[in-house]
C-alpha cells in the first residue's frame, strides 16, 4: 500500500506553476538526465559498499580490483559489452545518420494518404 | 579497521556522510540507497554553490553588466532589473534549471522515504502522543493563502497537508531531508539555528531567566528544542499551522527526552487563546519570509501583546536587502522568491523591519540587532562561520532582529 502510494506521489508537483529556464523540452530531458545521474551515483556508492564489505570479510582485496587484468577471452567479452552498450544508448544518432543518407524516405502518414487515395 | 592499502585521509571540505545525522523515535528509516540519494543531493547543492555560482557571477560581471550598460547607457538600477537581465544569460539559466531540479529531486527523495513507511511512522507518533495534552490540534483552523497558494520551497503539500488521520508524512519529509538543502550546516538534529539563538541570548541577555517561551511557526521543533533544553525550568510552546509537523514534533521531542514543550496548532496571527503578557520570550526562526505583509503586521502585534514586561522577542532571518548589498547578491537571493516558491521572500527582505516593529508597538530604542551562524558539532558537521561558500539564502548565517519590552 505505502509503496504504491510512494510510487504515485513521491514525485508530486508542488502547488505553484513551474518555471522553465531553458527550452521546455530541453529542460525536461536535462531533468531526466539529472535524475539518472543521481541514480548512477547511488549505484556507484552501492558497489563501493559491496567492495568494502567483501574486503572487510577477506573475500577480496580492493587492490585486486584496481589491478584486475581480464584474460584475452574476457577482454573481448568486455569490449563487446562496451560496444553494445554504446550502440544501444546512441540509437538516435545512428538513426539520424541513416536518415541523412536517404533521398526518398517517406512518413507513414504520407504513405497512408497515398495508398488510401490510390485505393 | 585500518586497511594496509588504504590511502592517507584526504583533506575534505563539504557535507558529512548523512549517516551522522541524529535519529529519534519518529525519524524515518533510511536504507542504503535512500541515504546515498541524500548524500548525492547534498553534494549537488555544494557543487552548485562552490563551482557553478562563481561562473554565474563572472557572467554577470563580464557579460550581463557590460552589455546592459552599453545598450542602455546607465547602470542596472535594482535587483529586479538585474534578475531580468540574468534571465537572458545562459550561465544563470543553466544554473537555475539544475538548482530547481535538485530541489525537486530532494523533495521526491524525501517523500519516497516518508510515504513508503507512513503508516508505521503514524503508529510510532501515535504511541508517543496519544492522550498527551501537550499536543493540541485544531482541525477547524483555516490555512491562509500565503501558505496554501504555492508550496513553500517546492515541498508538495507544505507543512499542513494530511493524507490520513494521524498522518506525519510531511513532518518526516521536512525533518529528514532538510540536510540536503543546507548541506549539513544545520547540524545533527537540524537544530544549529536553535543552538545559535541559545548562545546569543546567553551572551547578550545575561540575567534573562525566562519561564514561558513561545516559538511561532516552529514546525517540528528544530529550533525550539535547544531552547527548551537550555532553560529546563521554562515551558516552551510551539505553534504552527500544520498538524503533521506538530504531531511529529511532539513525538520527536519526547523521544529525545525533551518534556518541557507543548505543540499547538494555531495561526501566529491570532493567538487569542493566550492572554496578554503570557510569555517572557517569543522566538521565530527563518519564519518571517513565509508570511505576507498583513500577516507579518498581525504577528508582530501579537508578539507585542503577548510579551511580559522585561520580556524579549527575537526573529532570526536571512539578511535584509540594504543599499550596501551588491545587486548581484540581491538578485541571487531573490531566486527563491521567484523560482523556489517563497513568494514573500523578496518583499519581506526589502521591508524596514525596524519600522514594522515600531508600528507593532515596540519602542525604537529597545530594538535589538545582531547576527548568528549555525552552531553544530564541528567534529562531524561543517561550521557556517568558517564556510566560505555562499549559497544565497541557504547559508546558516542569519540576522537577528528583536526587541525588549
Amino acid at each position: 500500500m505505502s509503496i504504491a502510494d510512494a510510487i504515485a506521489d513521491a514525485g508530486a508537483k508542488p502547488a505553484g506553476k513551474r518555471p522553465y529556464f531553458l527550452d521546455e523540452e530541453v529542460e525536461s530531458i536535462l531533468a531526466i538526465t539529472m535524475a539518472v545521474a543521481q541514480e548512477l551515483a547511488v549505484s556507484r556508492q552501492r558497489v563501493d559498499t559491496l567492495e568494502r564489505l567483501l574486503e572487510g570479510k577477506g573475500v577480496l582485496s580492493r587492490s585486486e580490483i584496481e589491478s584486475f587484468a581480464p584474460d584475452p577471452a574476457a577482454a573481448v567479452e568486455r569490449a563487446l559489452a562496451n560496444q553494445e552498450y554504446i550502440a544501444r544508448i546512441l540509437r538516435i544518432v545512428q538513426q539520424r545518420n541513416e536518415a541523412a543518407d536517404l533521398k526518398n524516405d517517406v512518413a507513414s502518414e504520407e504513405v497512408g494518404s497515398e495508398i488510401g487515395a490510390a485505393g | 579497521m585500518t586497511l594496509s592499502n588504504a590511502p592517507q585521509q584526504q583533506p575534505y571540505d563539504g557535507p558529512p556522510d548523512y549517516r551522522v545525522v541524529g535519529r529519534h523515535g519518529v525519524f524515518p528509516e533510511t536504507n542504503h540507497d535512500e541515504i546515498e540519494r541524500i548524500n548525492f543531493l547534498a553534494q549537488m547543492n555544494r557543487h552548485l554553490s562552490a563551482r557553478v555560482v562563481p561562473g554565474v557571477r563572472a557572467a554577470y560581471e563580464q557579460r550581463v553588466v557590460p552589455a546592459f550598460e552599453k545598450a542602455q547607457g546607465r547602470p542596472i538600477a535594482d535587483r529586479h532589473e538585474a534578475r531580468r537581465e540574468l534571465l537572458e544569460d545562459p550561465a544563470f539559466r543553466l544554473w537555475s534549471a539544475i538548482r530547481r531540479m535538485t530541489m525537486e529531486q530532494r523533495q521526491q527523495a524525501g517523500r519516497w522515504t516518508a510515504i513508503r513507511q507512513r503508516e508505521a511512522l503514524a503508529q510510532k507518533a501515535a504511541e508517543l502522543t496519544d492522550g498527551d495534552d501537550r499536543l493540541q490540534l485544531d482541525p477547524t483552523l483555516a490555512i491562509p493563502r500565503y501558505v496554501s497558494a504555492v508550496d513553500h520551497h517546492c515541498m508538495p503539500g507544505s507543512y499542513h497537508s494530511e493524507y490520513f488521520p494521524g498522518d506525519v508524512t510531511n513532518g518526516a519529509n521536512y525533518d529528514h531531508g532538510g540536510f540536503v538543502t543546507t548541506a549539513g550546516l544545520l547540524g545533527k538534529y537540524s537544530d544549529g539555528g536553535g543552538h545559535a539563538v541559545v548562545n546569543w541570548v546567553r551572551r547578550n541577555l545575561k540575567d534573562f531567566a525566562p519561564k514561558a517561551i513561545l516559538e511561532i511557526g516552529g514546525t517540528v521543533g528544530h529550533s525550539s528544542l535547544p531552547i527548551a533544553q537550555a532553560w529546563p525550568d521554562a515551558e516552551m510552546t510551539i505553534v504552527d499551522l500544520g498538524a503533521p509537523v506538530l504531531r511529529y514534533g511532539l513525538a520527536r521531542a519526547k523521544s529525545l527526552g525533551v518534556d518541557n514543550v507543548r505543540f499547538i496548532q494555531a495561526s501566529g496571527e491570532d493567538l487569542s487563546r493566550f492572554p496578554d503578557a503570557s510569555f517572557d520570550w517569543i522566538q521565530t526562526t527563518m519564519f518571517l519570509h513565509e508570511l505576507s505583509n498583513s500577516a507579518l503586521a498581525n504577528i508582530l502585534s501579537e508578539t507585542r501583546r503577548l510579551l511580559r514586561p522585561g520580556g524579549v522577542v527575537l526573529h532570526v532571518e536571512q539578511p535584509q536587502y540594504t543599499p550596501d548589498m551588491a545587486l548581484f547578491e540581491q538578485a541571487m537571493r531573490d531566486w527563491d522568491a521567484y523560482y523556489n516558491n517563497e513568494p514573500f521572500w523578496s518583499r519581506m527582505h526589502e521591508l524596514d523591519l525596524d519600522q514594522a516593529m515600531v508600528d507593532a508597538g515596540f519602542e525604537r530604542e529597545k530594538l535589538i540587532h545582531g547576527g548568528v551562524t549555525g552552531v553544530v558539532d564541528k567534529d562531524l558537521f561543517p561550521d557556517a562561520a568558517e564556510d566560505e561558500t555562499e549559497d544565497y539564502g541557504r547559508k546558516a548565517a542569519w540576522h537577528v532582529i528583536g526587541a525588549t519590552v
